[in-house]
């Protein structure tokens, strides 16, 4: 095991990054699409952090707090929308809702 | 030496608890992953000594978002869908096109490894004027004064847009 690098962390990023869009590209829940759209989000977060450490420099924690203040807002009106959208049609299948489907 | 133990170790967490989130048929156990990953991620901050994040992270994920998730999935009946096909038909075509995204990743990574300037450990030193708490606010509450403010009108906005789309009538 060698030093860990910025590098290191960047890797564990883009990995981190392409599983969260496997679950949003190949899930039916709506539920697991949104934790894998916060999945993405913390992958962008450790980005932000690795650059922050390496530049020893405090910007890239400002934008992390900011992603994660987005995130909570996504999650918030997210939810809000699925409670309505189970309200109205009784489903929570992301492929079943296809109103605006041709 | 213990800095790589500890790496290893909260990355493991992180990319086994995504993918068992992406991967499993019951929604709470998913969420439950979720959480083993967020917390993963939390540890990575403390080893990068951004303990104000660290705290952000458990308070705001794991004790905020994770229990509206739950609590979601208690009102939303999930035992129908669980009883469903779980990945839809484009499921193919979208691994392929993320291989692909992957493929182009690491190919970018490794050709650029040698002129990366991060590749290397050192890192530029800097005055470290009090704590990292300290060091945040003063930034946040100086340069960043105006995203600020427009981040809690955001926040704001969420909450009102949430009670609307979930009030039954308004």
């Amino acid at each position: 095991m060698g030093a860990i690098t910025t590098a290191h962390y960047l890797a564990l990023s883009a990995a981190l990054l392409l599983i969260g869009t496997i679950g949003v590209l190949t899930r039916r829940n709506i539920v697991i699409i949104l934790m894998s759209i916060e999945l993405i989000l913390n992958a962008v977060n450790i980005n932000l952090i690795a650059f922050s450490h390496y530049w020893q420099h405090v910007n890239g924690q400002i934008f992390a707090i900011f992603v994660i203040t987005d995130a909570v807002a996504e999650a918030a009106v997210g939810l809000g929308i699925l409670i309505a959208l189970f309200r109205n049609k009784e489903t929570v299948l992301a492929d079943e809702v296809d109103l605006l489907k041709w | 030496m213990t800095d790589a133990i500890f790496f290893y170790l909260f990355s493991a967490l992180v990319l086994g608890g995504a993918i068992f989130t992406v991967t499993r048929r019951n929604a709470v156990h998913s969420a439950i992953s979720l959480i083993v990953s967020l917390i993963g991620v939390a540890g990575l901050y403390l080893l990068q000594q951004a303990e104000f994040l660290f705290a952000v992270q458990i308070v705001l994920y794991v004790g905020g978002i994770m229990v509206l998730f739950l609590f979601v999935i208690m009102l939303v009946n999930l035992d129908q869908a669980a009883k469903e096909r779980q990945f839809n038909r484009q499921r193919w075509i979208a691994l392929l096109c993320v291989a692909a995204v992957g493929a182009e990743i690491s190919y970018f990574m490794r050709k650029g490894a040698g002129t990366f300037e991060f590749a290397k450990t050192a890192a530029v030193s800097a005055p470290a004027v009090g704590g990292n708490t300290e060091q945040v606010a003063d930034v946040l509450f100086k340069q960043y004064l105006l995203p600020f403010e427009i981040a809690s009108v955001l926040l704001l906005v969420a909450v009102v847009g949430s009670v609307v789309m979930a009030k039954k009538r308004i």
